[in-house]
């Protein structure tokens, strides 16, 4: 099974609601999806030439002073961190790589979800209503955000099993559905330099999209090479910095629903997570269509 | 009908509460009309109704709704999501917007309108229901439909009536491509009464004249004496 859910704001970059409306449509998602839930949100962005990233640590003791004094002597931090749970979000002057080969090098305890100017992104076990008051979701304001709930079908329940899978900068995937050359495919990217912090299938075609990306591909053109390399059943939902994109395979038995108002575009497994927003009762509401590309951009 | 209206919102009442409360009706009950409001894209909305009664459901609705439906007149005042009249029996099903996948799923009879577009694998094994779709349908529909009549106004999607047993199949519209075993057969003028009488029925204002007619070639269905060392 598994729930997705999607808004895109239309008028408003920072919208005070979006973690509360977002919260609403993950909690319709509970019985898609009991084992873990998470959410990508787009919000305040980080100062120029500074990145948000959301670390995480398992250790509920994890020294968390301690990784900011080493942090802070390798790279100059904008802010206070803040802390969530399980995880807390700096704002670093650092690039991805040399972040991410950082903490690969000396702190193997600690990993990024996400990376961005703009990108949070929050996951743990449990139910929707639970993970949204342990991260404050409620709270958090922005254009758009994600949010998944895992019924996991191939690889363990864990926080970092959990969507959303980050694919780059300010990227990430939510995944409902399964991948069967998902194997066969990572070592592929591995070899061409792709990082994967687990084995879950989904965090494979995260990976992909990262993969064409580097190559020069358009979020478009990634999704659309992803019809004939990804093997499996599918409706992803892809949060871009300024927007996000959703693809269903050819066969299209994995569910989808889309919703606009002149106020927002949402993206649901069911129209029951829609039926949560205002003003969706009067929605223009469609199914997307298999093997088709949707975009939404702020302009 | 006479009698007014039971009106049940379901932003107080559970679906479960609702369907309990309809299957215990008799058939010779009173209560003929019910009003639904604030479904909310709930499941299983009206499922497994067994009496002659009218049900008018304002707003959009989730899976499997009037599924197994017998006797029963069902309308939706909205979308419908997968699986709607799925297993129907008899009566009438109408959506007035779109229906997702699955549509009238394996329906052995009745009739299911649905006024927009149905999406894919509508009529899906389909065994003597009537479809009537007001729009386009999705991609492998009708596969290993045995019987009854799906009625397309507007297009098909790809692998139309794909394994087709005997159900038949009429559209007005472009088909992206036929299934294994479907083909195009000659529009008689009984194909063009039985069309004209499903569009009469589900209400739908179309020239019957202008369908396409597609049917089994009874190709794969078939066991050949002449193959029985392969099997």
């Amino acid at each position: 099974m598994c729930g997705i859910v999607g808004l895109f704001l239309k008028r408003d970059d920072a919208g005070p609601d979006l973690g509360r409306l977002l919260a609403g449509m993950l909690g319709e998602m509970a019985d898609r999806g009991p084992d873990s839930t998470g959410f990508a949100i787009y919000g305040d962005a980080a100062p120029a030439g500074a990145f948000k990233a959301t670390l995480y640590a398992a250790d509920p003791a994890h020294d968390w002073p301690a990784f900011e004094r080493a942090l802070v002597a390798q790279f100059p931090i904008v802010g206070a961190p803040r802390y969530h749970g399980s995880h807390a979000v700096f704002t670093v002057r650092a690039s991805e790589t040399a972040l991410r080969d950082w903490l690969a090098a000396h702190q193997p305890s600690v990993r990024a979800f996400g990376f961005g100017t703009r990108i949070e992104v929050y996951k743990d076990v449990g139910l929707p209503a639970e993970v949204a008051r342990r991260y404050g979701l409620e709270g958090l304001r922005g254009s758009h955000a994600l949010g998944h709930t895992r019924m996991a079908t191939e690889s363990a329940v864990t926080t970092q099993h959990s969507h959303p899978f980050s694919t780059g900068a300010d990227l990430c995937l939510v995944h409902n559905g399964s991948l069967s050359n998902h194997n066969r495919l990572r070592q592929v990217l591995r070899r061409d330099g792709i990082r994967f912090d687990t084995d879950n299938d989904s965090e494979v075609a995260a990976g992909y999209l990262s993969h064409r990306l580097r190559h020069g591909a358009t979020l478009a053109e990634a999704l659309e090479s992803g019809l004939d390399d990804l093997d499996g059943f599918y409706t992803f939902a892809v949060g871009t910095r300024d927007g996000f994109a959703i693809l269903r395979d050819a066969i299209a038995c994995k569910p989808a629903v889309l919703g606009e108002t002149d106020d927002w575009v949402a993206m649901a497994t069911e129209y029951r997570a829609i039926a949560t927003l205002p003003g969706a009762a009067h929605a223009t509401i469609w199914e997307p269509r298999p093997a088709t590309v949707y975009n939404w951009q702020r302009q | 009908m006479t009698d007014s209206a039971i009106a049940i919102d379901l932003a107080q009442t559970s679906v479960r509460a609702l369907n309990e409360r309809l299957h215990r009706l008799p058939a010779d009950t009173n209560e003929r009309l019910w009003r639904i409001g604030n479904p909310q894209g709930a499941h299983a909305v009206a499922a497994g109704l067994t009496v002659p009664i009218q049900i008018e459901i304002d707003g959009h609705v989730g899976y499997y709704c009037a599924g197994m439906n017998e006797q029963a007149t069902v309308t939706v005042h909205g979308h419908a999501g997968t699986g709607l009249a799925e297993n129907i029996m008899s009566g009438v099903v109408r959506v007035t917007g779109n229906a997702s996948q699955s549509a009238a799923a394996s329906g052995r009879g009745g009739l299911v309108v649905i006024e927009g577009d149905a999406s894919a694998r509508c009529g899906i094994s389909m065994k003597g229901v009537d479809i009537v779709v007001g729009g386009s349908i999705g991609h492998m529909s009708c596969f290993m439909g045995q019987a009854g009549s799906l009625v397309v106004c507007g297009d098909a999607g790809a692998d139309l009536g794909d394994s087709l047993y005997e159900a038949e199949i009429f559209v007005a519209g472009a088909v992206t491509s036929l299934g294994a075993d479907c083909i195009e057969k000659p529009m008689t003028q009984a194909d063009v009464a039985r069309v004209a009488d499903l569009l009469a029925r589900a209400g739908i204002a179309a020239d019957a004249a202008r369908f396409r007619h597609y049917g089994s070639a009874r190709q794969l269905y078939h066991f050949h004496v002449d193959h029985a060392a392969a099997y």
